[in-house]
């Protein structure tokens, strides 16, 4: 910090008469290279797969599939998931993170509460199918509704296990940065609790809420092993037919399909995620 | 350190880092051609010299790479086990829950390799789409394999396989026709065990219900009519069928391969197998021998030992396990099988009806656009 800061003000540097350090971009090679190597490079090879016929040759033609409703109908089962999925989550795991945040900022709750939200984040995949097959399940412990293979509502449901806790997790600290003297302020101006969720707390937290809600639609979105193992008998989602395209045994199989769906979600993560910086920067503001 | 010395003590390192390095790879290279016949380009073990020959060769080389064999399907465990001890060569199981499709994968990703797969046992789709990855071999057994299941030159044979069966819990008592699992008593239950349109399995189970609605084999629409009739009636269970979920009771009905059926495989007290009467709908596996195998006589040795017909062969093994080998035919008329295990299998009716290539890609085609209308 103080070097930066006598370079700013033009001050002799304090390295005169020694090698020169290296510049500053020199620190991030090994993070460039990284998203290089593991973010770009499998883009760029799934791109260049889905505009390719299986014998190699291009095929531009290939993205005029995407408009192919069969392929379309995978879109919108993905999208009407992590619709339903992310908003559930959002709503259900903000109200859980502001009667978190209530409590004693130190207390055995909130530490308690935290560090389950934390596990439960993590908690998907075929454990997390199968731990609702017994229990909700057509034979399960509890009761069975036909609804819950209802797509997208049963996986939705199960969805909702791990969304939420995301939810309390992405969204407490934004709860955490209302101060105390603003909501002091607005009542000792006469307004009713209303009046401050309404013109001080609501537009605070609305940024950091559809940031958390977008986060979720982009979690739910590469999810697979979860619905895979709940029900696959027919594929609803796009990473489930491109398991499809990857594996057939019955002769279905095309990398080229593959490549081309996976390419469609990569650039329907990619809208939501730049969705979410830009609303990340403007909840950034009020809560340094 | 600071002295001309220092780069003179790192051009030796590199030189010696170097030469060693040729000379392992050199070493390397010329290790595999041991004796006089190269068993990677013999197509029967008589050109090659005889069962001696290969045998001798094979425990030369010492090890056996395997892929895709779990060891609890067709009595994969006990063949393995029983070919480790039997001949002294250690066989290298790898990804033994893999797909066909990864085998495949696998022998391309790993071409050249001392650790690719040698031997193959893949699905017939597979097969017949990768042919150029294999190499010719007609084992001593060659002719008891029925014409219709071998490729001529011997590029692929089966090996074992069985009738597309309805296996269920002793709660719903005895199943006699197909159409009592439309009934209430089945709510939730009927289950397939992956995705037609990406399992084979599943894909036969959807046709040999055609056959037994009265289909035949070129059209699969009467199949998907009765899914989605179970699906109406709220019957059918989305669930993908696992042992797990079977065992835990979330699949209580389920369509597979009758020795995947079997109420010892499966390890449900009481399950027991339905196969609707006349409708014999076969599925068999393929052996093939990888081109490039890195161990070409242990591979060939090993397909010698799957395909022998002795108390303790290959193709007795399988039957052990529940699978029906595909000399049973011939081994039945010359008294070699195990009758015991034979009297086990669950009884089948009918003339046995097997897709051709063409009857199966037609059946995934329509699958394609039907299958998720119907069921969804």
């Amino acid at each position: 910090m103080t070097v930066a800061a006598t370079a700013k003000t033009g001050a002799r540097p304090s390295w005169a008469g020694r090698r020169p350090p290296a510049p500053a971009w020199v620190g991030t090679v090994p993070f460039l290279a990284y998203v290089a190597i593991f973010l770009l490079w499998p883009t760029g090879i799934v791109a260049v797969d889905a505009l390719k016929n299986p014998s190699g040759a291009w095929a531009f033609s290939n993205i005029s599939e995407l408009g192919n409703s069969q392929i379309r109908d995978f879109f919108i089962g993905s999208f009407k998931l992590c619709l339903l999925s992310s908003v559930t989550g959002a709503v259900l795991g903000a109200i859980l993170a502001y009667v978190v945040a209530s409590g004693d900022p130190d207390g055995l709750i909130r530490r308690l509460y935290l560090s389950v939200s934390g596990v439960l984040a993590q908690f998907g995949g075929v454990t997390l199918a199968f731990a609702f097959l017994v229990t909700i399940g057509p034979v399960g412990l509890l009761f069975h509704a036909s609804w819950y293979f209802d797509f997208p509502w049963g996986i939705g449901l199960i969805y909702t296990y791990f969304q939420i806790p995301l939810m309390v997790l992405v969204f407490l600290p934004a709860i955490d940065g209302l101060k105390v003297q603003w909501r002091e302020a607005s009542e000792s101006l006469g307004s009713s609790s209303w009046q401050y969720w309404r013109y001080v707390g609501g537009p605070l937290l609305a940024p950091a809420f559809l940031g958390g809600t977008l986060l979720l639609f982009a979690n739910a979105l590469s999810a697979f092993a979860t619905i895979q193992a709940w029900e696959n008998q027919i594929a609803y989602i796009v990473p489930q037919q491109i398991s499809t395209a990857m594996s057939s045994e019955v002769g279905l199989s095309s990398v080229n399909v593959a490549s081309l769906l996976a390419l469609g979600l990569v650039i329907m993560v990619a809208i939501v995620m730049a969705a979410y910086v830009l609303l990340q920067r403007r909840a950034a503001r009020w809560l340094r | 350190m600071r002295s001309p010395y220092r780069f003179a003590f790192a051009g030796i390192t590199a030189a010696v880092l170097l030469a060693t390095g040729c000379s392992s790879s050199s070493s390397s290279g010329s290790s595999g051609s041991g004796s006089s016949v190269n068993w990677a380009n013999e197509s029967s073990v008589s050109a090659g010299g005889g069962l001696s020959a290969l045998v001798a060769a094979a425990k030369k080389e010492g090890t056996l790479n395997v892929i895709a064999l779990p060891p609890t399907w067709a009595n994969y465990g006990t063949i393995i086990n029983t070919f480790q001890s039997k001949y002294g060569i250690k066989v290298n199981s790898t990804l033994p829950d893999g797909t066909s499709q990864q085998e495949v994968d696998a022998v391309k990703q790993e071409n050249g390799s001392p650790k690719a797969p040698d031997v193959l046992d893949v699905g017939l789709a597979v097969a017949l789409a990768n042919t150029k990855l294999f190499a010719p071999y007609e084992v001593s057994t060659w002719s008891d394999i029925p014409a219709a299941q071998k490729e001529p030159t011997g590029l692929w044979y089966e090996d074992y396989g069985g009738y597309m069966a309805i296996g269920y819990e002793a709660k719903f008592g005895t199943i006699t026709s197909l159409s009592q699992l439309l009934t209430p008593k089945f709510k939730g239950a009927v289950a397939l065990n992956g995705n037609p349109t990406s399992a084979n399995a599943a894909l036969n189970a959807v046709m040999m219900v055609n056959l037994a609605e009265g289909g035949t084999p070129s059209d699969i629409s009467k199949g998907v009519a009765f899914f989605h009739q179970l699906k109406q009636v709220g019957n059918f269970n989305p669930i993908s069928a696992t042992g797990a979920t079977t065992k835990a009771g979330s699949t209580p009905v389920v369509f597979n391969w009758d020795y995947l059926n079997l109420q010892s495989y499966v390890g449900v007290p009481g399950w027991k197998v339905f196969v609707p009467p006349g409708v014999a709908l076969g599925g068999y596996y393929a052996q093939a021998i990888n081109k490039n195998a890195p161990h070409p006589a242990a591979a060939r040795l090993w397909e010698e030992f799957l395909y022998s017909q002795a108390a303790t062969g290959g193709q007795n093994l399988w039957l052990q396990g529940g699978a029906r080998p595909v000399e049973e035919q011939a081994m039945t008329s010359a008294g070699t099988i195990d009758t015991a295990a034979a009297a086990k299998l669950p009884p089948v009716s009918g003339t046995p009806v097997f897709l051709s290539e063409s009857q199966s890609s037609d059946a995934a085609t329509y699958l394609a656009t039907n299958w998720a209308k119907a069921i969804g």
